[in-house]
């Protein structure tokens, strides 16, 4: 050290040394996670998307390809189905999520906790299960067709059907966050002020949850934008924008059509970005250091009504499921209604037989534990550390991504990045590695958000005090930060195992010959018009998941019981 | 503990043999039924033991989709099992080592790629059919199809699925057969009329046989060998050869350039053309490389090789994107759901 420096020190150092090192070795353990990003996500993505301005052979062609997008009317019409396929499922499923949260986290009705465990359902199956049932239900050869009364289930009813049934899930965990997490006293407020429930709703509820529901709301949207499971299934001539990428790039090997309609796909994102960068910066700490946990009334009707309300949701989502098991075990649906096991002969079918089953569960183990640690620990540096503005929103922008990504998009964004051969990461090509790594990215959002919704009601007081002690960040991380928001990491690591079991399009173009997955083969049979050993295997999925959730449930009440009592009076 | 011992001993032992027996592995893209896949390196095993085959197996365009991608490092060894369209734009982008398999002279000609020496070798072929649902079919009092023609009268509305030929190799058989059958002009009138009675397009080619085998339609424009598959599990179907003739495709070999396993993939080449080899397609195939060996098959309709058209592959091939595209812009952009 120089001795200007030297001298300077004394006068400005004391006070801000403790936590300028803290800040450093945050800003260290953001950089690496930020790496991570860049190199599973942004590099992949800049190889595809230059794609998008080259022609066959790799020459640059500046903007032909997206003058030839937009000279195209089949291509174009995808866009406005896409939204319009994406607008009525958010207001649909954000509707259903709301109020069930709501009658979950706010009423006294009975069963909650079996409606949480039915509502979460949706999450531990393929989004190409649903489909798959709606043929079955209503179908030319439906159980219940007449229930449609004459109108065709492949199409827009079946595409918004299906996606509400998958992202109901996504929705009312974000929701649920947000609304766990109330201050009674403002409650306790309220009713001293003799303010109606009514008034309360929209004075208290509404304004705490609003950035929960503004996530969820684009959560959604973004997810049934980028899902091609449900209506390549069910969607029959209807054509959306990620179906359109599948056929650019599996029918006609037109990669650099494909790279241009991902970009269009990726517009939403841009959007979705902003109104959440707009939303944080009106955000503010709702569980202060003082905070009292919100405890529901009893209110006999209110509980009913919306116990009748749970029970209709729950009815829907198990007759999904039901109907999908019923015709894994049916022989030959319609003409021959015997039961029998053949559909489970995956070994004769496409999609890499029961190995496939095998490797699925190994693919999900290492995306939760690797997953759950890069998510949760990338989202506290950047919540919590200090400085560093410009590389904070930009980490915020990488982790925020994913989420507008189709998964078919980043595959082939893998295959292009990894599978270049003066990358120095090609030996992870055709392996388990990139198979996990392409998963984490894929759902990194989602996990990211709820990390940072669960981060953001903890007040900055927690670390300011952790720093006054003249303790480290990464004590109060431990012994405070993570047993405080254990639920949630819990939360982030069942998510992650069961959309590792589920996910097919970002791996379907990653997998090797060792490593075929259960997902993908659900889509190949289904594909192959297999639909029977499809349901049989999408099954398979929901039981491995139902398991890991059952154990998930347990760890997390003993851990709530440990860790969370303060919550209560 | 001496079970434990017991048992890593046995691992150990089989995985010494396993070595000792395949001494090279070859990683083989296909797009061979899956159920055949094992019966498939099982009999090569028994005259090529010191080679294991590590299959991918996909759809045709998926594996085709899978080949263009990794062109600059190619991951496979050899295809076995695609369709001779997709190799031979693999062909095009220079992807394959042209190579003369031992006892080529025996193969039809139309069953091998016309440079020399070739860069792929034909197996089988398989040949557009029409599956009718005979349950569905008299529930709604529709007469039995005999010919492409007929598809477009009104009372089959919303009876029909076929393949997208944007998706499908499938399709796109059926596509450019109509082409050279009708021409040009009265082949896209044909579809036309067709697509007014079309209740949607699939992603694959066997799934509008397969919903025609459940009633999900009645009517399903896919290939006879699944039709065949279908109909031997008890649906009830009929399998129509259309009186105009019928387009298809060949499932082919072939090496992928750069393969460091030269020799093992000659050997497994040879193979794919021997009368061994071409006996075992001819239990799912009517119509296989080596035709004099051929035995009818059971549940395909005894005219076949007959009614298979004089199939350009090189005009499909080298039309293929127009096609596409013209496709797509006629019957993509209607693309309202019906009913």
């Amino acid at each position: 050290m120089t001795a200007t420096t030297a001298t300077a020190a004394p006068r400005g150092r004391p006070v801000r040394a403790r936590s300028s090192r803290d800040d450093r070795q945050m800003l260290a353990f953001m950089g690496v996670i930020m790496l991570y990003l860049v190199i599973a996500l942004a590099l992949p993505l800049y190889a595809i998307l230059s794609k998008s301005f080259q022609n066959k052979d790799g020459e640059f062609v500046g903007l032909a390809n997206f003058l030839e997008y937009f000279n195209t009317p089949a291509l174009t019409h995808s866009i406005q189905n896409s939204l319009t396929i994406a607008v009525i499922t958010t207001l649909i499923s954000v509707s259903i999520a709301f109020t069930l949260a709501y009658g979950l986290s706010r009423s006294c009705m009975r069963f909650k906790g079996t409606f949480k465990v039915i509502a979460m359902v949706p999450i531990l199956v393929p989004s190409l299960l649903p489909g798959i049932a709606l043929v079955y239900l209503f179908g030319r050869q439906g159980m219940i067709r007449e229930l449609l009364f004459g109108h065709d289930i492949y199409g827009p009813i079946g595409i918004v059907i299906s996606e509400v049934f998958f992202t109901l899930p996504h929705a009312l965990i974000i929701i649920m966050t947000a609304l766990s997490i109330a201050d009674a006293r403002l409650y306790e407020a309220a009713e001293s002020l003799n303010a109606s429930k009514l008034r309360t709703f929209f004075t208290v509820t509404i304004p705490g949850a609003r950035y929960g529901l503004i996530s969820a709301a684009f959560v959604v949207f973004t997810l049934t934008i980028t899902d091609f499971g449900a209506p390549k299934v069910i969607g029959g001539g209807y054509n959306v924008l990620a179906t359109d990428i599948y056929k650019q790039v599996i029918g006609q090997q037109n990669f650099e059509m494909g790279a241009v309609v991902s970009l269009i796909l990726l517009l939403p994102a841009g959007i979705a970005f902003m109104v959440d960068r707009i939303m944080q910066r009106k955000q503010v700490a709702l569980l202060s250091a003082r905070a009292v946990a919100y405890e529901p009334k009893p209110s006999p009707l209110f509980d009913w009504i919306m116990f009748a309300w749970a029970a209709v949701v729950s009815v829907f989502i198990l007759t999904i499921l039901l109907t999908c098991q019923y015709a894994a075990l049916i022989k030959f649906f319609p003409y021959n209604l015997s039961l029998s096991l053949k559909n489970y002969q995956f070994d004769l079918m496409d999609g890499g037989g029961w190995a496939s089953f095998y490797n699925s569960l190994e693919l999900a183990g290492w995306t939760a534990v690797v997953g759950t640690a890069v998510v949760f620990l990338g989202a506290y540096m950047v919540e919590k550390g200090k400085g560093f503005h410009a590389g904070r929103a930009l980490f915020q922008f990488l982790a925020m991504l994913p989420m507008a990504v189709p998964g078919l998009v980043l595959g082939l964004a893998y295959i292009f990045f990894f599978n270049a051969p003066d990358n120095p990461f090609n030996f992870i090509y055709h392996t388990m590695a990139i198979l996990v790594i392409s998963t984490i990215t894929h759902f990194y959002t989602v996990a990211h958000l709820t990390a940072v919704t669960a981060l953001k009601q903890m007040d900055p007081e927690f670390e300011a005090v952790g720093a006054s002690l003249k303790s480290p960040f990464y004590r109060t991380f431990s012994r405070v930060t993570v047993p405080v928001c254990l639920p949630a990491i819990l939360d982030i690591s069942i998510y992650l195992f069961v959309n590792a079991m589920t996910t097919v399009s970002a791996v379907v173009f990653l997998y090797g010959p060792q490593t075929s997955l259960a997902s993908v083969a659900v889509l190949n049979m289904d594909d192959a018009g297999d639909i029977a050993p499809a349901a049989a295997m999408g099954m398979m999925i929901f039981y491995t998941n139902a398991g890991m959730r059952i154990v998930h449930g347990l760890l997390s009440r003993g851990v709530l019981r440990k860790t969370q009592s303060w919550r209560n009076r | 503990m001496r079970k434990t011992k017991l048992l890593i001993g046995a691992m150990v032992t089989a995985m010494l043999s396993g070595t000792a027996i395949a001494e090279t592995e070859l990683t083989v893209y296909t797009a061979v039924e899956a159920e055949d896949l094992k019966k498939y390196a099982e009999r090569f095993n028994e005259d090529h033991p010191d080679i294991k085959i590590n299959w991918v197996r996909d759809s045709t365009g998926i594996v085709t989709a899978k080949l263009l991608a990794e062109k600059e490092n190619p991951q496979a060894d050899v295809i076995w099992g695609l369709a001779a369209t997709s190799l031979l734009l693999m062909k095009g982008e220079g992807m394959l080592e042209p190579y003369a398999p031992a006892g080529l002279e025996g193969l039809d000609p139309k069953f091998r790629d016309k440079a020399d020496p070739p860069s792929w070798v034909g197996m089988d072929a398989w040949v557009a059919a029409i599956c009718v649902n005979t349950v569905e079919a008299e529930a709604n009092n529709l007469p039995m199809p005999t010919s492409w023609k007929d598809l477009t009268n009104p009372v089959y509305k919303d009876h029909i699925a076929m393949p997208n030929p944007n998706s499908s190799g499938t399709g796109f058989l059926d596509v450019s057969s109509w082409l050279q059958i009708f021409g040009e002009d009265e082949g896209w009138a044909y579809m036309d009329g067709l697509h007014e009675n079309i209740h949607h397009y699939t992603h694959s080619g066997s799934k509008p046989c397969k919903q025609a085998a459940s009633g999900e339609v009645t009517i399903g424009i896919s290939f006879a060998f699944r039709g065949a598959k279908s109909k031997a599990e008890g649906a009830p179907l009929e399998i129509i050869i259309p009186s105009e003739g019928i387009g298809w495709d060949m499932e082919a070999t072939a090496i992928v350039k750069g393969t460091d396993k030269m020799d093992a993939a000659k050997t497994l080449v040879d193979w794919s053309i021997t009368d061994k080899a071409n006996m075992m397609y001819n239990e799912g195939y009517a119509v296989i490389g080596k035709q004099a060996l051929a035995k009818p098959v059971e549940h395909f309709p005894p005219n076949i090789p007959e009614s298979m058209i004089d199939n350009d592959f090189e005009w499909a091939a080298s039309n293929r994107e127009r096609i596409l595209a013209e496709w797509q812009q006629r019957y993509d952009s209607k693309s309202e759901p019906k009913g």
